[in-house]
């Protein structure tokens, strides 16, 4: 197996998604809050990763801008689970060495007075690993 | 003892190609009771059955081993063989070593082998065979059909016009289903009640028709030729055979404030109505839930105006009774719930609306007399969108949607689609869609025509939500194609809701023991072959409630089946099966497990008298086939506990030897 399909292989495991089950209809997209902020729109990363297209994917900013409301999970009538796919995404590049997104670091920045601490726990589960 | 003559086909090279046949017909020579053995190229061609006619006269053969292809393909073709060779036709056996041999291995060796062991097979059973004769049982040259809609009353008309009595039992106060409540038909749009009314008065007029509207089956008894069937005549509280259809009543009924259903609760009807001004029967009922004379005893007014004396507030449900030789489910189709589709809003904008209810509301008998207006605050909408495969298509969603393609959507919104923007050239309409399937005569050309004549804007997307705000629909939708995310203000969206077979078939289902898919459509005999029967015998389909359909199609099926009742009609008698169940009165206990697993509702139980051997008698509770209803299924002789019920054809010591013959 070349390395294409390896990664393949490795995303849709780690996800659990089986995305042939996408008939391409691209409600995801239609429902999804963070469209304007991605490169690639959930339809996509579902398309690009069942044709191993992966490497764009992991090059992206829209794996971080992903907020992970699962609308889209929600929402497919086909239960594909874009979400899912996106955040296996992300797991490939943070769990690479020194990749984490935040470091510990950037948090004083981060705190305000306005900013919940659920937030930072959740961005930290989100950004590193 | 049997004299058996076994004839081995090549098919071509199908059969020849991976089994020796000249080896197989000498290794079977050899077999107990086999006195005769050849091959042949076609043993189903004229020749070959030739060949066989021949041989049974050569050498008095009283049984036939065919090794060819499977049962299912030709055995009724060596059935008939054998009875011109004078031969019963039930001292056939066909091994199949076709689909079951030949065709799936690929070594000669091997499939040669399995030939011979499944040939051994045959033989063995041929050697218990015994001559079968199908009993005979008459026919009830009368039909019911079951739902009054298109569907129904094609049907009807079709079989009453080639002579036999009809019935139609409709739920409904009138006939007309759901094809009465639309306003165009695609592709050639022209007016539904245009075509359908004339069809409806001749269902009326018919002598050979009767309508029971109002009404329901009740309880279905008895077998192809011979069903016994009770319907429920729901009280109406009118008499229908004095009522006049003048409306006086409907008019001067105090109780104004009921949802229509005709116009999917757009509007409101009294509590006596007509369904619609051509209601057949144009008869009024009283709604009992809305009546404030039937629920408290205070009002009376419709009995006061009606000239013709026909309000009965005494009325009660009636039920008839009445034999059939034939049942045609005609039940038809609804628009799912929206109730589970928050996204799409439409609990909660009176302007988010199915497809039927913009049927009703460009119908000119419609709530709004065929303007097209918002039914919140009654503006003209400039922007509309459609939305298309709402709960279609859905894979997860089974409690929310369908997983089938409910097929008529993309045509009726196209029709929508341009109708509104011929009517209103001010408006702007889009359409989302995933695919559009147009599979059908003149079908794409219509859909292009919306698109490149009238202007409707087709996206490749789904609508992802819809938020209503103000006065505004607020449409978050994607555009694959431009891969962008697109943002509408609409005045009114319509869904093209996934359909699904209405309520009443799965119980009507039960009563006739007609078999279903997991969505509730009517399963056929054959999803080919035999389309318009179900494989209960004696019971047909038509229109949606085997699948999703258009008019057209709706209409060839309706005559399809009507074609399939008038063949069972004009027979005077109904040959059966003879591989049926039969109880051996001496071995049963009474247990009753044949009854129970029985899927006919084929056997009962009798008390018959027996001698004992000290000459006593004794009164025994013994199990009994009735041999029209039995359909050979063998469920009870599995069942059985005591061996008493054996299968015709199929005995449970023919079973042995064949498995005895392969393990040797």
């Amino acid at each position: 197996m070349n390395k294409k399909d390896l990664l393949r292989e490795e995303i849709i495991r780690r996800s659990g998604v089986n995305p042939k089950k996408c008939m391409k209809c691209g409600k995801c997209s239609g429902t999804c809050p963070a469209y304007e902020e991605m490169e690639f729109h959930p339809h996509q990363f579902a398309s690009m990763i069942d044709s191993g297209d992966i490497e764009p994917l992991i090059a992206s900013e829209s794996v971080y801008k992903c907020l992970s409301c699962f609308a889209c999970v929600e929402r497919c009538p086909r239960g594909v689970e874009p979400a899912k796919l996106i955040e296996a995404v992300r797991l490939s590049v943070i769990r690479e060495k020194g990749a984490n997104r935040m470091t510990a670091n950037d948090v004083p920045a981060m705190v305000d007075e306005e900013t919940p601490q659920q937030l930072l726990v959740s961005a930290f589960r989100k950004y590193t690993k | 003892m049997q004299r058996i003559g076994v004839f081995v086909c090549w098919c071509g090279s199908n059969i020849a190609g991976t089994v020796d046949v000249k080896a197989v017909a000498e290794a079977l020579k050899s077999e107990p009771g086999v006195v005769y053995s050849t091959d042949y190229q076609y043993m189903c061609s004229q020749a070959g059955q030739d060949l066989i006619v021949q041989a049974v006269k050569d050498n008095n053969l009283t049984g036939l081993v065919i090794c060819s292809c499977s049962p299912r393909m030709h055995e009724a073709t060596f059935r008939k063989t054998a009875a011109t060779a004078g031969l019963n036709p039930y001292m056939v056996e066909i091994a199949n070593i076709r689909e079951q041999c030949s065709w799936v291995h690929k070594e000669m060796p091997i499939g040669t082998e399995k030939a011979i062991i499944l040939g051994k097979a045959a033989v063995a059973k041929v050697n218990l065979n015994t001559p079968l004769t199908p009993g005979e049982s008459p026919v009830t040259k009368r039909a019911l059909v079951i739902g009054g809609g298109i569907a129904g009353i094609q049907t009807a008309l079709d079989i009453a016009d080639a002579g036999f009595p009809v019935d139609i039992v409709e739920t409904k106060p009138t006939i007309g289903g759901k094809m009465a409540q639309l306003d165009k038909t695609f592709p050639t749009l022209d007016c539904a009640a245009c075509i359908l009314t004339p069809k409806m008065v001749d269902v009326a007029q018919h002598e050979k028709i009767r309508i029971f509207s109002y009404s329901e089956v009740a309880e279905v008894k008895g077998f192809v030729g011979n069903f016994d069937v009770t319907i429920k005549k729901k009280a109406r509280f009118v008499d229908e055979t004095k009522c006049t259809g003048c409306g006086d009543c409907v008019d001067k009924c105090p109780m104004k404030k009921n949802p229509n259903e005709f116009n999917m609760g757009m509007d409101n009807r009294p509590a006596i109505y007509i369904p619609f001004a051509q209601a057949v029967p144009k008869v009024a009922t009283i709604d009992a839930g809305a009546c404030t004379m039937l629920k408290k005893g205070k009002c009376g007014l419709c009995s006061k105006v009606c000239g013709a004396g026909a309000i009965d507030y005494t009325q009660k449900d009636e039920f008839i009774s009445e034999k059939y030789g034939a049942i045609v489910v005609a039940t038809g189709f609804n628009v799912i719930s929206m109730d589970k589709f928050d996204e799409y809003a439409y609990n909660q904008s009176k302007d988010v609306i199915t497809s039927l209810e913009f049927e009703r509301l460009t119908n000119a008998a419609g709530p709004t007399a065929g303007k097209l207006l918002r039914p919140s605050d009654g503006k003209h909408p400039h922007k509309i969108v459609f939305v298309q495969c709402v709960g279609s298509r859905c894979e997860n969603c089974a409690e929310k949607g369908k997983e089938y393609c409910s097929k008529i959507c993309c045509m009726y919104t196209a029709k929508h689609a341009m109708l509104t923007r011929d009517k209103y050239p001010d408006t702007d309409v889009t359409v989302f869609y995933i695919d559009v399937r147009t599979p059908g005569k003149n079908f794409d050309e219509f859909y292009r025509r919306a698109v490149e004549e009238f202007g409707v804007k087709y996206v490749k997307g789904m609508v992802g939500k819809i938020v209503p705000e103000g006065e505004v629909l607020k449409v978050q939708a994607s555009d694959l194609i431009n891969n962008k995310q697109m943002h509408i203000d609409a005045d009114l969206v319509v869904l093209a809701a996934a359909i699904e077979p209405d309520k009443s078939a799965r119980p009507l289902a039960t009563m006739l023991t007609a078999s279903m898919d997991t969505n509730d459509f009517f399963t056929e005999a054959h999803p080919k072959l035999r389309p318009v029967e179900s494989p209960t015998a004696g019971v047909f389909l038509s229109g949606a409630c085997q699948g999703p359909k258009d008019i057209p199609e709706t209409v060839s099926q309706a005559g399809a089946a009507a074609s399939k009742v008038i063949g069972l009609l004009c027979k005077d008698k109904l040959l059966g099966n003879p591989c049926i169940a039969g109880s051996n009165e001496l071995m049963c206990n009474g247990c009753s497990s044949c009854e129970r697993v029985c899927p006919y509702g084929a056997i009962t139980y009798l008390d018959k008298e027996f001698r004992m051997p000290d000459r006593t008698t004794k009164i025994r509770r013994v199990a009994s086939v009735n041999p029209a209803v039995c359909q050979g299924c063998g469920a009870c002789t599995v069942a059985c506990p005591s061996g008493a019920m054996d299968l015709r054809g199929f005995a449970n010591d023919q079973i042995m030897a064949e498995v005895d013959a392969i393990c040797k």
